[in-house]
C-alpha cells in the first residue's frame, strides 16, 4: 500500500488551511482558491506531488486536469522534489548591469551546478526579475531575499546553508 | 509649480523611520483620518474629489483614477470588487516592494476609501509570489486593521462591511496585466481576456471590478488629507501629486525616489538628491525611462520630465517608473537580449505573434551578440518585432494584451537608436565589448 501523502499533523494543517482559503471566496467559487491551495500543499510537502495536486483539485471541486493546468503554468510550484535550498538568481537587465552574470557564474562554480540543475542540497535557477533592481545583484534562497551581494556576502550566505 | 527644494514627499515620508509599517506609527502620522473624513461624504462626492485631484494610475498606463472609478455601473445588482495590483515584476521597477514593506497602512487606507466610494465589500490584494517579506508585512497590517475595527463587519464604526484578503501569485509576470490578474485570482492560469468588456463592468467572478496599483491607492489618503486642489497643484496640468521612480543600472546611487513630476531624467540621474551621476570617467549611453518595455532614450534626449505626457512626446513612456541607466561601455545588443529573454520567458503563449515572436527575437539577438549574425538577421529581427507590434503607434499590437507591445517596443527603439552597434557585431563577427559587456559595475567582485 502506498504511503499516505500527509502525516496526521500535516493533514490537520491542510484541512484547516483549505477551510481558511475557501472562506475568502463566494461559496460557488471554490476553484478560486487554487493558487493559495497549491502554495499550502507546497509549504507542507516542499513540492507539489501529483497526488497532492489531485487532492487540491478534489477539495476545490475541480478536475485534476484543471489543477495541473495551473500548477504547470506558474514557475514557483515545484513539480519535482527540489534540493533543500532553491537559489534563484536574477539576471535581468538592471542586475546584469551590476554583475549578476558574473555572480551566477561564481555560484555555478561554487556549487558545481549549471543554472537549471539540481543536486540533493541545491537547486540553482536563473530567474527573470525579483523587483529589487536598486539593490542589485540579488538572489533568493527559498523565497528569502538577499540583495547588494558581493563575493564575500555570497560566500557568507552559502556557508550558512547547511 | 513645486521646486525640488520645497518638495515634500507624500508616499515615502515615513520610510526609514523605526516601525513605520505598524498601525500605531501610521496613526501617529495622522493615518486613517482621511478615511474618517470620507465616511462623512457621499460616495459620488469622493469619486468627484479623486477626479479633481488628477490622480493617474501608477501601474504603467497612467489612466485617470477617478474616471476609472466612475466606470463602475451603479445599477448592477452583482457584488462589486476592488483588486489591488501588487504583482510588481517589470524589470527596472521596484517601488511597490518598498510601500508594501515600509508603509502598508497607507495603501490599506486607500483601499478602505476606495471600497466605501465604490460600494465594494470585498478587496483582494494580488501580490507577486516572490514577495515573501512584503507579504508578511502587509498581512500583519491587514490583521492590525481588522483588530482595530477598520476592516470587518463595520468600517471604523460605520455600518459598512469590508473584508480584505491577500492572495499571492506564483511567479508569472503576465498576472500584472489586469485581466490575467483576474483569471489568476479566479484560480486559473494567467491568460489575459479580450477587452471589452472591461473589468469595471465584467471583472472578477463576472462582477464589476476596479483594479488599482499599490502606489495609486497609497496616494488616495493624501488627496483627502489636504484636498484635491492642493494635491493636483503638486503635479502638472494633467497629472496630480508626486511620483515614485526607481533608478537602477550604472548610477552611483540607485534607489526609489519620490519626485516632483517636473523632475527630468537628467536631474534624476545626475542630481545630488538622487542618482549622483555615473562612476568617474563614464557617461550615459542609453536610458530606459519607464520599465523595460519603454522605448530607450539616447543621451541627447534626457532633458525630459518624468511625466506621462512629456515622455509620450518623446515616443516613449513613463510606465511603471523604472529608470534604467546604461553607461558608454555597455553593449546594447547584450542589454536588449536580456530584455527580450524576459518577454520570451514571460509570454503566456495565448497569442501566436507573442508566443513565437518573443523567443525568435531572443534567438536572433543571441546569434548577433555571439558574432554569428548576418545583416539579414537585423532585417528579420525588425520584421519579427513588427509582427508582434508595429512601431509606431504604441498600444495597437497584434496580441490580446500589451505584453506583445512591451516585447516589441524595446527592439524597435534599440534598433532605431543604436543600429551601428548591431552592425558592428555583424561586421566584426564578435561583440565589440568582448567579455565586458556590462559597463562600470559589470565586473562583480
Amino acid at each position: 500500500m502506498a504511503e499516505p501523502l500527509f502525516t496526521p499533523e500535516e493533514q490537520k494543517k491542510f484541512d484547516a488551511g483549505i477551510a481558511e482559503i475557501l472562506s475568502h471566496y463566494p461559496p460557488d467559487r471554490k476553484s478560486a482558491g487554487m493558487l493559495p491551495a497549491l502554495r499550502l500543499l507546497q509549504d507542507l510537502k516542499g513540492w507539489c506531488p501529483p497526488e497532492g495536486i489531485r487532492l487540491v483539485a478534489k477539495n476545490l471541486e475541480v478536475t485534476p486536469e484543471r489543477a495541473y493546468e495551473v500548477a504547470t503554468f506558474y514557475v514557483m510550484y515545484h513539480l519535482k522534489k527540489p534540493g533543500k535550498y532553491t537559489i534563484d538568481v536574477c539576471t535581468n537587465l538592471s542586475c546584469s548591469l551590476r554583475g549578476a552574470e558574473k555572480m551566477l557564474a561564481y555560484l555555478e562554480g561554487k556549487l558545481g551546478l549549471k543554472a537549471g540543475e539540481a543536486n540533493e542540497k541545491f537547486t540553482l535557477r536563473e530567474t527573470e526579475c525579483l523587483a529589487s533592481c536598486g539593490t542589485a545583484p540579488c538572489l533568493q534562497v527559498n523565497e528569502d531575499h538577499h540583495e547588494n551581494l558581493t563575493k564575500a556576502r555570497v560566500d557568507e550566505l552559502l556557508a550558512k546553508l547547511t | 509649480m513645486t521646486t525640488a527644494s520645497a518638495f515634500e514627499p507624500l508616499i515615502s515620508s515615513a520610510w526609514g523611520q523605526p516601525q513605520s509599517w505598524t498601525l500605531e506609527h501610521y496613526r501617529q502620522r495622522g493615518g486613517y483620518e482621511s478615511l474618517k473624513k470620507t465616511l462623512e461624504m457621499a460616495p459620488a462626492a469622493i469619486i468627484d474629489e479623486v477626479k479633481k485631484s488628477n490622480l493617474r494610475g501608477r501601474g504603467g498606463a497612467g489612466f485617470p483614477t477617478g474616471l476609472k472609478w466612475s466606470f463602475v455601473p451603479k445599477d448592477n445588482p452583482k457584488p462589486k470588487y476592488l483588486t489591488v495590483n501588487a504583482d510588481e515584476s517589470e524589470p527596472g521597477t521596484f517601488k511597490d516592494r518598498y510601500i508594501l514593506s515600509l508603509d502598508p497602512h497607507m495603501m490599506l487606507e486607500g483601499i478602505a476609501i476606495a471600497a466605501y466610494a465604490l460600494g465594494v465589500h470585498t478587496c483582494y490584494i494580488y501580490m507577486r509570489g516572490e514577495f515573501k517579506h512584503p507579504a508578511e508585512r502587509t498581512q500583519a497590517a491587514i490583521q492590525e486593521a481588522y483588530k482595530a475595527g477598520i476592516f470587518g463587519k463595520t468600517l471604523l464604526g460605520k455600518d459598512f462591511e469590508l473584508n480584505c484578503y491577500l492572495v499571492r501569485g506564483a511567479g508569472a509576470y503576465i498576472c500584472g496585466e489586469e485581466t490575467a490578474l483576474l483569471e489568476s485570482l479566479e484560480g486559473k492560469k494567467g491568460w489575459p481576456r479580450l477587452k471589452p468588456p472591461f473589468p469595471a463592468v465584467v471583472g472578477l467572478f463576472g462582477s464589476p471590478t476596479v483594479i488599482n496599483n499599490v502606489e495609486t491607492l497609497s496616494n488616495v489618503p493624501h488627496i483627502f488629507a489636504r484636498g484635491a486642489d492642493w494635491y493636483s497643484k503638486l503635479g502638472t496640468e494633467k497629472s496630480g501629486g508626486t511620483r515614485l521612480v526607481c533608478l537602477s543600472g550604472t548610477v552611483n546611487r540607485p534607489g526609489v525616489y519620490e519626485i516632483p513630476l517636473q523632475t527630468t531624467v537628467s536631474e534624476l540621474i545626475f542630481g545630488d538628491t538622487y542618482g549622483r551621476g555615473l562612476p568617474e570617467g563614464r557617461s550615459v549611453k542609453a536610458v530606459i525611462p519607464g520599465g523595460s518595455s519603454a522605448p530607450v532614450l539616447s543621451p541627447n534626449e534626457l532633458d525630459v520630465a518624468l511625466e506621462f505626457e512629456a515622455l509620450r512626446l518623446k515616443q516613449t513612456m513613463a510606465g511603471s517608473g523604472g529608470v534604467i541607466v546604461m553607461d558608454d561601455t555597455s553593449c546594447m545588443v547584450r542589454c536588449l537580449w536580456r530584455v527580450a529573454r524576459f518577454y520570451a520567458e514571460e509570454s503566456c503563449g495565448q497569442c501566436t505573434p507573442c508566443r513565437e515572436g518573443t523567443p525568435w527575437q531572443t534567438r536572433l539577438l543571441r546569434k548577433i551578440e555571439e558574432g554569428r549574425g548576418e545583416m539579414a538577421d537585423l532585417e528579420m529581427l525588425s520584421h519579427v518585432a513588427s509582427s508582434i507590434a508595429p512601431y509606431p503607434p504604441m498600444g495597437l499590437g497584434n496580441t490580446i494584451c500589451a505584453l506583445g507591445d512591451a516585447a516589441a517596443l524595446p527592439t524597435h527603439s534599440f534598433l532605431m537608436r543604436f543600429r551601428a552597434e548591431f552592425e558592428a557585431h555583424i561586421h566584426e563577427k564578435r561583440c565589440p565589448f568582448g567579455d565586458k559587456p556590462w559597463g562600470a559595475f559589470g565586473d562583480w567582485s
